[in-house]
């Protein structure tokens, strides 16, 4: 597949890529930070959202704006930053999420001041209709705001084609994850893992393009290599930036058929109605969406929401992917497991730090795990 | 069964242990700290006695509407600083750690959790809550603590979520945190099945600005020189002003206090007896060693006058109109000392270095406090470069006394006081 090795190129070095596509169409590029960034203005703006993953080597400048205790993602986003390597961008656009991200705005805003500077401050309830209103209104100051940047006026016409960029990428990625769920071997955890960072840094519409065609290709694949009673996982957590653990995983006898992820089904979640008005439509999709942790939406939706994604895909158990001090999902996380288990759903918790346990220890424990379900 | 007799027994042995305190307090001239808060705790804790009900909420919360509506407002932030000081955050962390929380969670977060379930703790667990008011102007950390309280507990949640103030309060922030007092005091009607007091509220509206008036003016004694009291002081008397806000009580005791502070200025008593260096402390206290610090600065002539963090219940005085109390307490409540910039936060250190006139800055990194402790860095620069003091950054946690090491802060804190004394000598 010609166009999986575009997606496999562009997710192994964003910088690259989005530096190349700066230089020769001449527009510019946002750097933004989770899920909740919301790109169809960007977009619409005429700009390339690039999302930011930060480095897991070599953190030393960040060490001087941030405790030990933060985690590796915002710290090493903050390292890329101190280090010039993000200096091609544009400016950046900081949705509010959790407490340390928020500290992260404060101190890009007062130590990276080459670039413009964007707070989304949304709501952390999304239950509520003041809070709905209160997200509009946030989007609509978004829009005021990004055009002030650029001196342009961002119309809802504008908005046209970026929200059906996105609902096709969505669409698109929705049903890249059924076919993978109905015949997990048709594709393997890292050339998906690729896609979804490719979904996250190339030129949407040339994204729209690869990955029609490699849709449709793996519409008429085959089953794929699969060895009999190889079990189904979901992940659930943040961000997974490593790869390796896909490899992993199915070196020990399973395959990943969903995820909970920011950096999965939550980033694909939800279609933009294209018939509303765009802002309200744009917010709807965030009220449907499966939330972070960081928000709230009720006291057992993450949990019930997780049950039936497990349910819905015959999966055998769950992995917790838990970044090192991230608060919100270790706050979930004692939940998650207890109602996993009052279903009899097995569920494994790997703490994650900047680098992954070795490759062979956590071999043992996927194995272990797999040999339990 | 007998166990629900056993309990009731003492229900009743603390209700009448705190009807017995409120009367004898009537004839003492000048009440305790202590009086008043085994009134409060014996109250809450025979609510069920009494027929009212009891709303836990964060530190930052608006109470003031809880009062008007009689309810009795209990902070676990409050219990989380009591089991600190009683040192027994360390083990209440290591139950919540068989429960499934991480280590690098907040440890008043911790302890709470991990003490609900078992009722222990200093004062045998907190009085089970009938509703449970979060506000997030203070971290992210409550709202997920009050999700676990809220399924553990079973009880209605609310969450007032006051939108972070990076460099501004929006008119956009405003017209939501506005709303939500709408439906905070719907949100009351419906769990206290009455209908809300607006008269009251403004009795309590005006108690409760008062009592911020008088904390300030508690604090500001310690611009003399020397100073009356010490942060370490003001840590012990700020639990007035965290759970009675809004009552009378904080007016008597803090009116009380503000005297008793001025006699002392009057006498030329100071709380380090010889103090020769004023310094400035960030962040929550470390409860757990609260007097080991205390002496050890003493030992060095040098007096902790001030601090961020009980200012922080006078800081947003400036937004708060008694006659729109509703309109400013929206605003008061957003833009409090944890929910704006680092830089904003940063002019608000150097103004107090200034008021109180002080030689060095010592920060608490506290790893349990990420959205206080996250910027600290940023802002001593901003210190070091704008005023020139000398900064000492100590590495701690507020409840769980595990992560202290007293030989590693000891130097620490002998080499800072070496620099300032260095400093002051040649000045």
């Amino acid at each position: 597949m010609e166009k999986l090795t575009e997606l496999r190129n562009a997710a192994a070095d964003p910088y690259a890529y989005a530096k190349k596509y700066k230089e020769e169409s001449g527009k510019k590029v946002v750097g933004y930070f989770c899920s909740y960034a919301p790109e169809e203005l960007i977009y619409a703006a005429g700009a390339l959202p690039l999302r930011m993953f930060g480095t897991n080597e070599g953190i030393h400048l960040a060490d001087t704006h941030l405790q030990s205790y933060c985690c590796s993602l915002v710290r090493g986003i903050l390292e890329e930053a101190l280090s010039n390597r993000l200096n091609f961008i544009d400016g950046v656009i900081f949705p509010h999420t959790c407490d340390s991200f928020q500290r992260l705005s404060d101190i890009w805003r007062l130590n990276i001041t080459q670039q413009f500077h964007l707070d989304v401050v949304l709501p952390v309830k999304l239950d509520t209709p003041s809070a709905k209103q209160y997200f509009i209104d946030v989007l609509e100051k978004l829009r005021k705001d990004l055009g002030k940047v650029w001196g342009i006026n961002i119309t809802d016409a504008m908005f046209t084609g970026a929200v059906k960029t996105y609902n096709q990428i969505r669409k698109l990625m929705m049903r890249l994850y059924e076919i993978r769920s109905q015949r997990p071997g048709v594709i393997s955890g890292r050339d998906f893992h690729s896609v979804i960072k490719a979904a996250m840094t190339m030129e949407r519409d040339s994204f729209v393009k690869a990955l029609t065609e490699i849709v449709g290709e793996l519409e008429k694949a085959g089953n794929g290599k699969l060895k009999p009673g190889t079990k189904r996982l979901v992940l659930t957590g943040s961000v997974c930036s490593h790869p390796d653990i896909y490899d992993i995983i199915e070196n020990s006898g399973s395959v990943v058929v969903w995820d909970d992820l920011c950096t999965g089904s939550r980033y694909f979640e939800g279609i933009i109605d294209e018939a509303a008005p765009p802002l309200a439509a744009i917010a709807r999709r965030y009220f449907s969406r499966g939330i972070c942790p960081a928000k709230h939406a009720g006291l057992t939706d993450r949990g019930e929401n997780l049950i039936r994604m497990v349910k819905e895909r015959k999966a055998d158990g769950v992995v917790f992917l838990l970044l090192k001090f991230c608060d919100p999902h270790a706050f979930d996380y004692p939940y998650i497991k207890e109602i996993l288990e009052a279903q009899n759903i097995p569920c494994m918790l790997l703490d994650m730090e900047e680098q992954l346990p070795s490759g062979g220890q956590l071999q043992t424990r996927f194995e272990t795990f797999t040999q339990i379900l | 069964m007998k166990k629900s007799i056993s309990d009731f027994l003492k229900m009743v042995l603390i209700f009448l242990a705190g009807k017995f305190k409120k009367f004898t307090m009537r004839f003492k001239k000048s009440k305790t700290m202590k009086d008043y808060m085994m009134v409060y705790y014996s109250d809450a804790k025979s609510a069920r006695l009494t027929r009212k009900k009891v709303a836990w909420i964060t530190s930052g919360g608006p109470v003031e509407p809880l009062i008007a509506m009689n309810v009795i407002p209990i902070y676990p932030e409050n219990h989380g600083a009591m089991i600190g000081a009683s040192k027994m955050g360390g083990g209440l962390c290591e139950t919540a750690e068989a429960m499934g929380y991480s280590a690098d969670l907040c440890s008043y977060a911790r302890s709470d959790i991990a003490c609900a379930t078992v009722n222990g703790g200093p004062i045998g667990g907190l009085p089970k809550p009938d509703m449970l008011v979060c506000c997030n102007n203070i971290c992210g950390t409550v709202l997920k603590w009050y999700e676990v309280q809220a399924r553990y507990f079973n009880v209605p949640l609310f969450i007032l979520d006051t939108p972070f103030c990076h460099t501004d309060y929006t008119k956009e922030a405003a017209k939501y945190v506005r709303a939500q007092f709408d439906e905070y005091i719907t949100f009351l009607e419906e769990v206290c099945k009455k209908k809300f007091d607006f008269e009251r509220l403004k009795e309590v509206g005006h108690l409760s600005h008062q009592g911020q008036l008088l904390w300030q003016a508690v604090l500001d004694t310690a611009t003399n020189k020397p100073s009356p009291m010490s942060a370490f002081d003001a840590f012990y008397h700020l639990a007035l002003i965290v759970t009675l806000r809004g009552t009378k009580d904080v007016i008597d005791y803090y009116t009380q206090l503000v005297a008793y502070m001025k006699s002392r200025i009057a006498r030329g008593i100071g709380a380090v007896p010889n103090e020769k260096y004023r310094l400035l402390w960030d962040n929550i206290p470390i409860w757990h060693r609260t007097r080991w610090l205390s002496e050890k600065f003493a030992s060095h002539n040098a007096c902790l006058v001030a601090d961020t963090y009980t200012t922080a219940w006078c800081g947003a005085l400036k937004y708060i109109d008694e006659n729109r109390f509703l309109d400013s307490a929206a605003e008061a409540h957003a833009r409090i000392y944890l929910n704006i910039g680092i830089d904003e936060m940063a002019k608000m250190v150097l103004a107090m270095i200034d008021k109180y006139d002080v030689d060095g800055f010592v920060l608490h990194s506290n790893r349990s406090c990420k959205p206080y402790s996250f910027g600290q860095l940023d802002i001593q620069s901003i210190v070091e470069k704008e005023r020139g003091i000398p900064c000492l950054m100590l590495e701690s946690d507020m409840t769980d006394e595990r992560i202290f090491s007293e030989s590693q802060i000891s130097t620490r804190i002998d080499a800072f006081m070496e620099i300032i004394k260095e400093r002051k000598g040649k000045a």
